[in-house]
């Protein structure tokens, strides 16, 4: 998948605004930022339902208002929300949509029955889809998606919604699918999602792409090693803000802590100590894509 | 256990492009895949309903205009039962075009979303359209051949003829709902409006379009009102057909009227699918 210059436009709206991307066969690829940076939009031009306005787009080698169809049967689609049949069973979910791409009734029965086991859900195979848990909706998504066994996945805030077990589930089956060589196009508001799964990613935000790298490349080129939080009842963090200023290449002020961003956390910490800081909790840990994202935009991922 | 993503286990080859119109049979495959496991909460309100029409109507309503007097004379001498057997089928039709053009339509877009999961495979969203509608021209077929059987065996069914009236019926029923299809694409609300379009048009119309009395009982100015509908035009051709006297050229015209309902309405309802899908 390659884009150059790459706009889409709502009436005034400009949604996308121009930007470069190019994702490698076999890769793992991130677009990571807040809702309304512009990661659906792209995702749907790249899926192939949502023409471009202007730029440049390749997929799997071809043109996707010329060749749309012929893309979107080697791609896997999984969306934000579930469009599931949920008055259909597992199984017919799976056969039935396998059969739009143009998939025999053997295939897909038999296609069908193995992306069950993949999903975990052959128990629950001739189940309806109605009262199943939001993690087996998401893993039947996900299933739905590989039933013509795509070239290229993509996956809209794949675990958006889901409890923490749910999640690793999720992206235990997703590296997996890594594994046997399916290129994986991503989009997330999660920074732990994207350092699970991506090989490189685009921090995105306002339409624009800001940064651009491996999730380790952009921590160690947008922040430091470790991260201080020091955590203050409300107001508290303004008057130890010029007391811990040096003890960190640079020191982020949020409303109710201060992040102090050093290469020896533990040392930092504990010379802010000895000048009398008294934060009410403290916490050492090591950078992540959030603050890059921070130090980028100057806000958080998630709201 | 880790998933086969090269399609080993069949030896086919994996996802590929339909042809045009298995694209749009593949649409009303996975239809009938869910009418097999729901047609039992649908089949009262489309097949047995309008039996009790006629057998209300026809059978009890029909005792008295066949007692004689001007009723009788003005629907030109055949039983009242047989005389509206006909018009109900036309009727029915389009009462169930509207139920499977209106909540349905909405619901793909926005409940069960299944157009938007139709439209990310290679199937277009002009091929869905089509799809719905000729699922929908389907269904009001087998009901309309369930509703005409039935009638013949309690000798509602005044000639062969009204085997003619049964294409009639499922062409008048898609003249109305192809545009309404169209008008429930664009809608973007819990479907308040439908309430509307049953109230004070589908009903209207069932009531006052020539299916129980000739739409010349009616005064003179409201009867443009009828011939505008299709459910008239309809009840002209079906009645003609299974009655005799139909002449050639008003029969034309009835018939162009409608395809050109029919296809306006198609074109119509696979551009609003296009720009709500692929946008």
């Amino acid at each position: 998948m390659r884009a150059r210059g790459l706009v889409k436009r709502f009436g005034d709206f400009e949604a996308v605004r121009g930007i470069d991307v190019e994702v490698r066969r076999g890769e793992a690829f991130g677009f990571l930022g807040p809702n309304g940076a512009g990661k659906s939009s792209t995702m749907r031009m790249i899926a192939c339902v949502s023409p471009r306005s202007a730029g440049e787009l390749r997929v799997l080698d071809m043109d996707p208002d010329v060749d749309g169809p012929r893309i979107r049967a080697r791609l896997g689609v999984v969306p934000q929300q579930d469009n599931l049949d949920t008055e259909l069973t597992v199984r017919q979910n799976l056969q039935v949509y396998g059969r739009y791409f143009g998939l025999s009734r053997a295939h897909v029965r038999a296609r069908a029955a193995e992306l069950m086991d993949f999903a975990q859900l052959t128990e629950r195979a001739d189940d309806e889809v109605e009262p199943l848990s939001g993690g087996m909706k998401r893993r039947l998504t996900i299933a739905r998606s590989l039933v013509n066994d795509p070239e290229l996945l993509l996956l809209d805030e794949p675990t958006t919604g889901l409890d923490p077990q749910a999640r690793h589930l999720l992206w235990d089956r997703l590296f997996r699918l890594k594994q046997t060589g399916v290129t994986l196009i991503v989009t997330t508001h999660y920074m732990d999602e994207a350092e699970q799964l991506c090989d490189r990613l685009v921090v995105m935000d306002g339409g624009r792409i800001v940064a651009e790298g491996s999730p380790a490349e952009l921590i160690r080129r947008y922040s430091s090693r470790e991260v201080v939080e020091l955590r203050f009842p409300p107001g508290g963090q303004d008057g130890a803000v010029h007391r811990v200023r040096d003890l960190a290449e640079r020191v982020e002020v949020l409303p109710d802590r201060l992040l102090l961003y050093a290469d020896d956390g533990e040392g930092a910490l504990a010379t802010a100590h000895q000048r009398g800081v008294q934060p009410v909790a403290t916490l050492v840990r090591r950078s992540t894509l959030e603050d890059v994202f921070l130090r980028l935009t100057g806000r958080s991922l998630v709201d | 256990m880790a998933v086969d993503t090269s399609a080993t286990t069949t030896g086919t080859p994996a996802g590929h492009v339909p042809g045009h119109l298995r694209a749009i049979w593949l649409f009303v495959e996975s239809m009938w895949v869910w009418y097999r496991r729901n047609w039992r909460s649908s089949a009262f309100s489309s097949m047995l309903l309008p039996l009790l029409y006629l057998v209300a109507m026809g059978l009890g309503l029909g005792t008295f205009v066949d007692a004689g007097g001007r009723a009788a004379g003005a629907i030109g001498g055949v039983g009242y039962l047989q005389y509206i057997a006909p018009a109900v089928m036309v009727a029915t039709a389009i009462q169930n075009a509207t139920g499977e053009v209106t909540y349905p339509v909405l619901s793909g877009f926005r409940w069960q979303k299944n157009y938007w999961a139709v439209a990310s495979t290679p199937v277009s969203p002009a091929q869905v359209a089509d799809g719905h509608l000729l699922w929908v021209t389907l269904r009001i077929g087998l009901s309309a051949l369930v509703y005409l059987v039935i009638a013949a065996l309690l000798g509602a069914v005044a000639s062969p003829g009204a085997i003619l009236a049964l294409p009639v019926a499922v062409l008048t029923g898609m003249a109305f709902g192809a545009p309404l299809a169209a008008y429930s694409a664009t809608l973007d609300t819990e479907g308040q409006q439908f309430s509307v379009v049953f109230r004070f048009i589908v009903m209207p119309m069932m009531l006052f379009a020539g299916t129980f009395f000739p739409i010349e009982q009616l005064p003179a100015w409201v009867r443009p009102l009828a011939w505008i509908t299709p459910l008239w035009h309809g009840n002209e051709l079906a009645r003609g057909v299974t009655l005799g006297g139909l002449d050639p050229l008003p029969a034309l015209g009835h018939v162009a009227y409608l395809l050109a309902l029919l296809v306006a309405g198609v074109l119509l309802t696979r551009r609003m699918f296009d720009r709500r899908l692929a946008s």
